[in-house]
């Protein structure tokens, strides 16, 4: 976009054809120095907020709790802990090896929690994926009153997720409209299997819309001519779909789905207020938070772990699924550099 | 459908002239399968909103009524969510949500602004480094912040301060204002402040007279969007707050009843309302403008 305007105005201002070094001489006099001052705020408001309490919690991480020492009685700093705190959570070692962590302490709930997370992450996506798919598809034909329908589908993203949570709790209740409309008995915020899907529930309920308006946004920019050629062809619906819609939007469609499973991995709001982590439903990042408590460098040594498997994740997204995030700048990155 | 679908094109194909009558005699079954999913959708998601709504007005002692309409209708709940009989400071807390959301709005539009200017508008080496750091920064787990902000806090006394929850906002509220105003940017007239220039204006002059103008809606979107973040935030609030900054999100979750152990749903459902009709009101005028900025960062392609 800005490429086709800097050419006109580098014609208009020197008279001559658009030759790129010349614009950007004319253009970008000393734009490197431009870009670094208007960039250093954002940098330097990131390094504090962020940089600041990475290096600081990996750090803790390899850092003893201070407390009292059981041998001598003594108030003692805490010390290079190794990587003890890491083995508290990978290998269940409560400090007298593996799998010392009594069933019941924060310990031993490490890999259900990460399997908790997980599973939420891979159905309440899916289920979001395949849902905004529909919606979208929906959304994308032509009629009337199509602004109640955008309006209505962005209500639950507008909601705050803690107050998502309260409302489905209320549906949830015992004798809440959910039970009501299913002529059930079960306790969703309980034991088993219902608390799990109480909050896969909740969750697609407030995301699968707005993944519904990412994947519309990438069908729109699909020519409608390559539908009318495959008609002619004779492709029915199904056809069209698996061979021209999907391929077509698989770009926008790669982008939403990272998105919406890094943000489940780190769920934090909705179980915690919606179960409490009954039934085993505490995420990774309500463990970190229960961890917090009761002693801080391993809390930090869980919050290190919890973000290597975000990054871990929207590494393999980018590296093998092509979810290419930064589509439209990458190309004139590589002019500049 | 799909026979409909293709006898439909191969009379569209054999005569051009009277394609409207082919097209109309296609259009019953898909536009009622189209009005039917429209209608579900709409349901889908209206319907747990509406449920908050009628709770909210209906009798403490009709909780649990299932009565699709407005049944027992009253106002106490929201009475109720204001009192501070029970320890529960739902006045202040909205209070607090507005400065909180309002602040890290304003910082997050006014540092992200000129980030966003320099990354479209601008050729400089680095630029895809910055951009990926952005967006890195936007992928970063909150709860990985919670135990060193905690104790950095606790050490220089910032706990249960408003800059202990406005600053950690700017986390993921900055990325997200960056991200949404360089896709803004990258799509707006710049040859404007080409002309601007040429017409003797220094850089800074062009940016505000004419390109700040242009931007103007482009920036109220984001800031929405950002602020739409900031009030919905919990997690950092909730465990670098105190009573005195909670915001309404907070507020909400740990609500107290009459009696303890007991969950006043009516007075919450109240209290869910106040926070979120506000919210909805602004989705309605500004749904398109939100509409375009939500899918702006990244995934049109």
């Amino acid at each position: 976009m800005s490429a086709t305007s800097g050419v006109a105005t580098g014609e208009y201002a020197q008279g001559k054809p658009p030759l790129k070094p010349a614009k950007r001489a004319s253009l970008h006099d000393g734009s490197g120095r431009r870009a670094a001052l208007l960039i250093a705020p954002t940098i330097v408001l990131l390094a504090i907020v962020i940089l600041y309490p990475v290096v600081s919690a990996v750090s803790q991480s390899f850092t003893k709790d201070a407390g009292l020492d059981p041998a001598t009685g003594m108030f003692v700093q805490g010390g290079f802990a190794g990587v003890s705190n890491y083995k508290l959570w990978l290998l269940q070692d409560c400090g007298s090896g593996a799998f010392s962590c009594p069933p019941g302490t924060l310990g031993s709930q490490f890999w259900t929690a990460t399997g908790v997370t997980f599973l939420f992450t891979v159905v309440a996506v899916t289920l979001e994926t395949v849902l905004g798919m529909i919606f979208a598809l929906v959304m994308h034909r032509k009629f009337k009153g199509r602004a109640i329908l955008r309006a209505s589908v962005l209500v639950p993203w507008a909601i705050p997720t803690a107050i998502t949570a309260k409302l489905w709790y209320f549906i949830f209740a015992y004798d809440g409209i959910a039970n009501h409309l299913l002529g059930t008995q079960i306790l969703w915020t309980g034991d088993g299997w219902a608390p799990k899907f109480a909050i896969i529930i909740a969750d697609t309920w407030k995301t699968a819309p707005f993944m519904a308006l990412l994947i519309l946004a990438g069908l729109q920019v699909i020519d409608e001519g390559v539908y009318e050629a495959a008609k002619m062809d004779g492709a029915g619906a199904w056809k069209r779909f698996v061979h021209i819609t999907l391929p077509l939007v698989k770009p926008a469609l790669i982008v939403a789905v990272l998105f919406r499973t890094l943000d489940t991995l780190r769920m934090y709001d909705l179980p915690a207020i919606l179960t409490h982590g009954a039934g085993n439903t505490s995420t990774l990042s309500m463990l970190v938070v229960d961890q917090v408590r009761s002693g801080f460098n391993a809390a930090s040594a869980l919050s290190t772990i919890t973000f290597l498997i975000v990054f871990l994740v929207a590494f393999i997204f980018i590296k093998f699924l092509g979810a290419n995030v930064t589509a439209q700048k990458a190309p004139k990155a590589k002019k500049a550099g | 459908m799909a026979t409909t679908a293709t006898t439909g094109s191969r009379g569209k194909v054999k005569v051009t002239s009277s394609g409207v009558e082919v097209v109309q005699r296609r259009r019953p079954l898909s536009t009622t399968l189209t009005y039917v999913g429209v209608v579900l959708i709409c349901l889908w998601g209206l319907l747990p909103f509406y449920w908050m709504i009628v709770t909210s007005f209906r009798d403490v002692g009709y909780t649990f009524d299932t009565t699709p309409w407005f049944t027992h209708v009253t106002l106490d709940n929201y009475a109720t969510a204001f009192s501070t009989a029970r320890g529960n400071h739902f006045g202040r807390a909205l209070g607090n949500s507005v400065v909180i959301a309002v602040a890290v709005t304003v910082i997050g539009i006014l540092v992200g602004v000129f980030a966003a200017y320099a990354l479209a508008r601008l050729e400089f080496r680095g630029k895809f480094y910055v951009l990926g750091l952005i967006l890195g920064a936007s992928m970063f787990p909150g709860v990985a912040l919670v135990t060193p902000l905690f104790q950095l806090f606790t050490n220089i006394g910032w706990l249960n301060t408003y800059q202990a929850l406005i600053i950690p906002d700017i986390s993921f509220v900055l990325p997200l204002t960056v991200y949404t105003l360089t896709a803004f940017f990258t799509e707006m007239p710049w040859e404007l402040e080409e002309s601007a220039r040429m017409d003797g204006c220094t850089p800074g002059q062009a940016f505000r007279k004419v390109i700040l103008p242009l931007a103007a809606p482009g920036i109220f979107t984001t800031a929405i969007l950002a602020f739409t973040a900031a009030w919905n935030e919990f997690l950092l609030a909730s465990q670098l707050g105190g009573d005195k900054v909670q915001p309404v999100t907070v507020a909400i979750a740990s609500f107290a009843g009459a009696q303890p152990h007991q969950e006043p749903y009516t007075a919450v459902m109240a209290a869910g309302t106040i926070v979120t009709v506000p919210l909805i009101v602004l989705v309605l005028v500004f749904q398109r403008r939100i509409v375009s900025g939500l899918t702006a960062g990244g995934v049109k392609s």
